[in-house]
């Protein structure tokens, strides 16, 4: 009989052909997929073609250009290239080429090609995201992520588990990504550092898939190796007859044994938004109603995904954005962007005076396509806030669900969609 | 390795995204990237920092995105070894897969000032800072990552076992 195993533990053992593992022991593991973009990929491939010249499977390296394209300068454009070409000559099938891609962590899952049980390393932060399908999936570097292509497999030091319990029904306009912005302004930007993050609760459970997605994207910004949440009909319903590969459902053993247990009242999460410079900044948004904002991004890996347009749209529907205020719509794949058409959200979108953009990683990261200028202020639906990450080294991003981020762009400054009232 | 130079030090949560703002990653060449290594929380650094330097932070150091470009730009604008409370755990993967010296030591983070004369044995784990005449020492690696570190990074390991190298 092994020792009772958490989720992480239980899919780590099963990745390294060993029958148990433990906190704290390194272990090799065989890959399911890895993956990069094109900001990342360039210098995994180079660290590929030191060791090999072909990949472990190409079916299942991953590259997603998303954060600089469409291209948005010469020296990008020469780096989506070199994931192109490579993508051609190792037949890769898994390349996304623009008018096919989408934001990376909104992208897989909705194509299918991740799905529970699954081992992932990409290198990209938010490879987390996948932990709401049940999967350990984490962000590694282009060097991991490099030798993880040529050889299929990586090392990890198996990480201890901190279990998250939400119970309760959710107060009104409380979303995952408001219970995530919670848990990390209750634990810090490195409360869960080198520890897996497991989300259990009836609060949890009453999700749809794209809010336990935005959870899970966010564990990194706790630290968090991994951000995993239990399969169940939810989780089922969502990757049946979508995920190409057979999947397992691993589930912690009741007697596993964790680093921490914290339970936290669904009813104490209240709309959340996290001022500069710091994910772990949080207040709620009645406190932040005196702050003037100069643009609002929806969209990004974290709440890019069809139930953050609706909720989005549902705010927008009828009304206009602040006439100071630019709001910018990224729809985070070309699914999504179809969807948002065909259920009329477009109309809504650009009814209300916003700008809606083809997918891309951009004004997140502070690569394009909505840089702030000096003293300016953006709301985002995006994951980070810190010093400068959407331009100049002296604006500031407060991140927020997608609809206080549509309520703020009409408002002109933070607040609730029932402050439009 | 034995490391001597000049001490910068920051604060807790130096983030991957002020090391190396992303509005440069639109390439990986180290020289371009070292250019604008922490400008956003340091303009001046870039100018002050001598080849030999060492950089000291608190808690977190390293955290945000997985951009291996972080390390690079550090390493590249002539710092040699970086001693902080904790790493990120990304970037604690990618120094050492970029061959950047990373010391894990509390006690020395406390004593040592900007400014300050340091010496350190990434071997021994010995911290000296010749301005105060404190000495310290670091947390040793892992006996695995060391064994890594001495292979002369991942890459490096892997060509041995394939015999590509």
């Amino acid at each position: 009989m092994a020792r009772p195993m958490t989720m992480a533990e239980k899919i780590l053992a099963a990745h390294a052909g060993l029958p148990e593992v433990e906190p704290g022991q390194l272990i090799e593991c065989d890959l399911d997929l890895v993956l990069a973009n094109d900001v990342t990929a360039p210098i995994a491939i180079k660290t590929v073609r030191e060791i090999t010249d072909h990949v472990f499977d190409p079916d299942r390296v991953i590259l997603v250009p998303d954060h600089y394209v469409p291209n948005k300068d010469i020296k990008s454009a020469e780096q989506a290239k070199i994931v192109r070409d490579f993508a051609h000559e190792q037949n890769i099938s898994h390349y996304y080429e623009v008018g096919c891609m989408g934001v990376e962590h909104a992208l897989l899952p909705e194509q299918g090609v991740v799905g529970a049980g699954d081992l992932v390393i990409g290198a990209d932060s938010h490879t987390c995201t996948y932990g709401a399908l049940g999967a350990f999936t984490t962000g590694v570097g282009s060097t991991d992520a490099g030798v993880g292509m040529a050889t299929g497999k990586a090392w990890f030091k198996v990480p201890e588990t901190i279990k998250f319990v939400v119970d309760g029904p959710l107060n009104p306009g409380v979303t995952g990504k408001d219970i995530i912005l919670h848990i990390i302004g209750l634990i810090g930007v490195d409360g869960a550092l080198y520890k897996a993050m497991e989300f259990t609760g009836s609060a949890i459970e009453s999700l749809p898939m794209d809010e336990r997605l935005s959870i899970s994207n966010m564990a990194i910004e706790a630290g968090g190796k991994a951000g995993l949440i239990p399969v169940d009909d939810v989780t089922r319903a969502y990757m049946d007859g979508r995920v190409e590969r057979p999947y397992t459902a691993y589930y912690a053993d009741p007697d596993a044994e964790y680093a921490q247990v914290i339970t936290i009242d669904a009813a104490d999460i209240v709309p959340t938004v996290a001022f500069p410079h710091l994910p772990s900044n949080t207040r709620p948004v009645t406190e932040a109603r005196d702050v003037t904002i100069d643009q609002a991004v929806i969209g990004s890996c974290t709440n890019g995904r069809l139930d953050d347009m609706r909720q989005a749209a549902a705010v927008l529907k009828g009304r206009k954005v602040h006439p100071d205020v630019r709001c910018i719509i990224i729809p985070a794949t070309q699914k999504v962007y179809r969807q948002c058409m065909e259920e009329g959200l477009m109309d809504i979108f650009l009814d209300a005076n916003c700008a809606v953009s083809t997918p891309t990683c951009g004004p997140c990261l502070g690569g394009y396509m909505g840089i702030l200028a000096a003293g300016e202020r953006a709301i985002a639906t995006t994951n980070r806030n810190f010093v400068g990450r959407m331009g100049d080294p002296t604006s500031e991003v407060y991140l927020s669900s997608p609809a206080v981020a549509a309520a703020s762009a009409v408002l002109g400054h933070i607040g609730l969609p029932e402050d439009l009232d | 390795m034995e490391f001597k130079g000049t001490v910068h030090k920051y604060g807790r949560d130096v983030d991957t995204d002020v090391i190396i703002p992303a509005r440069y990653l639109n390439t990986s060449d180290p020289a371009e990237l070292a250019k604008h290594c922490m400008e956003d929380i340091d303009t001046a650094f870039v100018d002050k920092v001598a080849p030999g330097d060492i950089m000291v932070a608190e808690e977190n150091f390293g955290c945000g995105s997985s951009r291996e470009h972080a390390p690079i730009a550090i390493k590249a604008s002539g710092i040699d070894v970086v001693i902080a409370k904790s790493f990120a755990r990304i970037f604690y993967r990618n120094s050492i897969n970029t061959g950047l010296a990373i010391m894990e030591c509390p006690e020395a983070v406390d004593a040592i000032n900007d400014g300050d004369e340091v010496q350190v044995d990434t071997e021994t784990g010995v911290i000296a800072d010749l301005t105060t005449g404190q000495t310290f020492t670091a947390q040793p690696f892992p006996p695995f990552i060391a064994e890594i570190i001495q292979e002369g990074g991942l890459v490096n390991r892997w060509k041995k076992k394939l015999g590509t190298a």
